[in-house]
């Protein structure tokens, strides 16, 4: 007689509650493939953990992206957020869909230039940008978007200095009723700190005020707050047309924008609260067109510097199960092959995670830890699950923001990243770190060299 | 069976509360406390198997003889099982 199928034997205390008028939500569905290639295929190739891009879905969201914009505004324009997923593969995908590049530093920058972006089509942003990275931006005829007025004195000096000209905008910070306000970026617009920094670009003979810029937060959860925001840069634009004459010739509405994953201690699931792109695009379009500004003379142009909601949900982790415990209150943990070294945003998502294997009807609550040796490393603190066992296969989703650039190589290396191309093909896009990866940018003094006695 | 686990369930004789009530598909229910709880398969056996007395022993032996699986998760396994019994209070005090 053939032997029985194993599943480990499971209890579960019975609680009967207050009714919960949504439901539970299902999340042991499997995902055994992703755009068609077999999860398994994938970790057995690549190794686990193991991130995993989308390139179908980066062209598909960033497309959806600008026609929630172009069909409201006629002139639109997207620059991809580099320090949201600055892998080369992913933001050549972006460039070739049109987006320009958005850096906030001249690694950035450099790796902007590198993937074939024209200096021209290249926004500055961000407080650190030091004597050389902005000569090296003004040689490039980039954008400067001033951050602080030391950076207008800065730029003034290297402007004179090299006998050029540059093509600058400023960055406004605002109340636009979300809290807390980001201030620390650019110039307060109601302390009058704005006005101030456009009366000393407006006096420098070298700089040409094009542009204004915002980023109002991250994760907004209010498109609303993109409204005032509009109305705001429309207004500090259309004093400076009636004070200066000039007209500025875009407005950046930066990013913020939220994906689809679950905020820490929310309610409802993310996809279920936050606004489409098209509420966003809504509040931000009507509002600019039904200003005086933009119906006194030529419209500016949109910038937007979307990095999270369109890459977020094009990217995977894969990863197993190392071991199962009890923790001293009966509680189970489970030990995964990955943890916030890789998912750094695993600190405020409450990230959504499938089996990768068929399962039967029984889930059980856990702790999800990683696997580093340090108390932090907390996946998910609660979720329920179906019975995994040492070396079953999970998937986290919506990665695909910030975990490529903020990973932190600690403890544990960083694993390979690949993308499944639009016709379902593999390829490596970064490789897996190695021991050597690491050494080789130590030295070690000479008299700490292995076979040379005692250290002095 | 290693001799170290072996002699550790010997031990450890385990006897399940001899009045909780266990229906065909798995539904668990302590007339002491008034707690149910919800079991698989093999939870349902190892629940029948303490039933009628048997040792942790015998226990991992005709689940051997009835599932696919190898000793050693099996022993993990059993341990969390029979964990849980106790820490739901489901085993036999006076038994232990």
């Amino acid at each position: 007689m053939p032997l029985k199928t194993y599943e480990r034997p499971y209890l579960r205390k019975l609680n009967a509650g207050l009714g919960n008028k949504f439901g539970t939500r299902n999340s042991q569905v499997p995902v055994t493939e992703i755009d068609g290639v077999p999860v398994a295929k994938l970790m057995e190739e690549y190794g686990s953990p193991c991130f995993v891009l989308s390139e179908q879905t980066i062209r598909q969201t960033y497309r959806n992206a600008v026609r929630a914009f172009s069909t409201r505004y006629p002139k639109v324009q997207m620059a991809w957020s580099y320090k949201t997923n600055y892998l080369n593969a992913v933001c050549r995908i972006f460039h070739d869909e049109g987006s320009w590049a958005e850096v906030v530093s001249i690694f950035e920058y450099r790796k902007a230039l590198a993937n074939g972006v024209p200096g021209t089509q290249i926004l500055f942003n961000g407080p650190d940008k030091s004597e050389d990275d902005l000569r090296t931006a003004v040689q490039h005829g980039s954008l400067i978007h001033i951050d602080h007025l030391d950076e207008v004195y800065l730029l003034s000096e290297i402007l004179a200095s090299e006998g050029l000209k540059a093509r600058v905008a400023l960055r406004i910070n605002m109340d636009t009723g979300v809290y807390p306000l980001w201030d620390r970026f650019g110039f307060n617009y109601e302390n009058g700190s704005a006005w101030t920094a456009v009366t000393k670009v407006m006096a420098q003979p070298r700089m040409e005020l094009v542009g204004l810029h915002c980023h109002i937060g991250t994760y907004m959860l209010s498109a609303q707050a993109y409204a005032v925001a509009s109305h705001k840069l429309c207004d500090l634009a259309d004093e400076i047309r009636k004070q200066y004459q000039r007209r500025i010739e875009y407005l950046d509405l930066g990013g913020g924008f939220a994906s689809g994953n679950t905020l820490k201690g929310s309610y409802l699931q993310g996809s279920d609260v936050i606004p489409t792109m098209d509420d966003y695009a809504e509040a931000i379009t009507s509002t600019i067109l039904q200003h005086p500004f933009a119906m006194s003379g030529e419209i500016p142009t949109l910038y937007l510097e979307s990095g999270r909601a369109l890459i977020d949900d094009a990217g995977y982790l894969l990863g197993s199960v190392l071991a199962l415990k009890r923790l001293g209150d009966g509680r189970r943990a489970t030990i995964m092959d990955f943890g916030v070294n890789l998912l750094f945003t695993s600190f405020w998502y409450e990230h959504r995670i499938s089996p990768a294997q068929e399962y039967s009807s029984h889930h059980e609550d856990m702790v999800l830890y990683g696997p580093l040796c340090m108390n932090i490393d907390v996946v998910r603190e609660n979720v329920s699950l179906p019975l995994l066992k040492r070396g079953d296969r999970v998937v986290v989703h919506r990665v695909g923001a910030y975990n490529m650039t903020q990973w932190m190589q600690f403890i544990q290396m960083r694993p390979n990243v690949v993308l499944i191309d639009r016709q379902g093909q593999v390829h490596l896009i970064r490789r897996r770190e190695t021991v050597d990866t690491l050494n080789e940018m130590e030295l070690t003094p000479l008299h700490l060299e292995l076979g040379q006695g005692k250290p002095a | 069976m290693p001799e170290v686990l072996s002699a550790l369930f010997a031990m450890n004789p385990m006897k399940i509360s001899q009045n909780i009530a266990i229906s065909e598909n798995g539904f668990l229910f302590n007339p002491a406390t008034g707690d149910s709880f919800s079991t698989n398969a093999c939870g349902k056996e190892i629940i029948r198997l303490l039933q009628e007395g048997q040792s942790q022993a015998q226990i991992l032996e005709a689940l051997q003889r009835e599932f696919e699986v190898d000793q050693a998760s099996l022993e993990k396994d059993l341990a969390d099982f029979l964990y849980m019994l106790g820490n739901y209070r489901l085993l036999d005090a006076n038994a232990q």
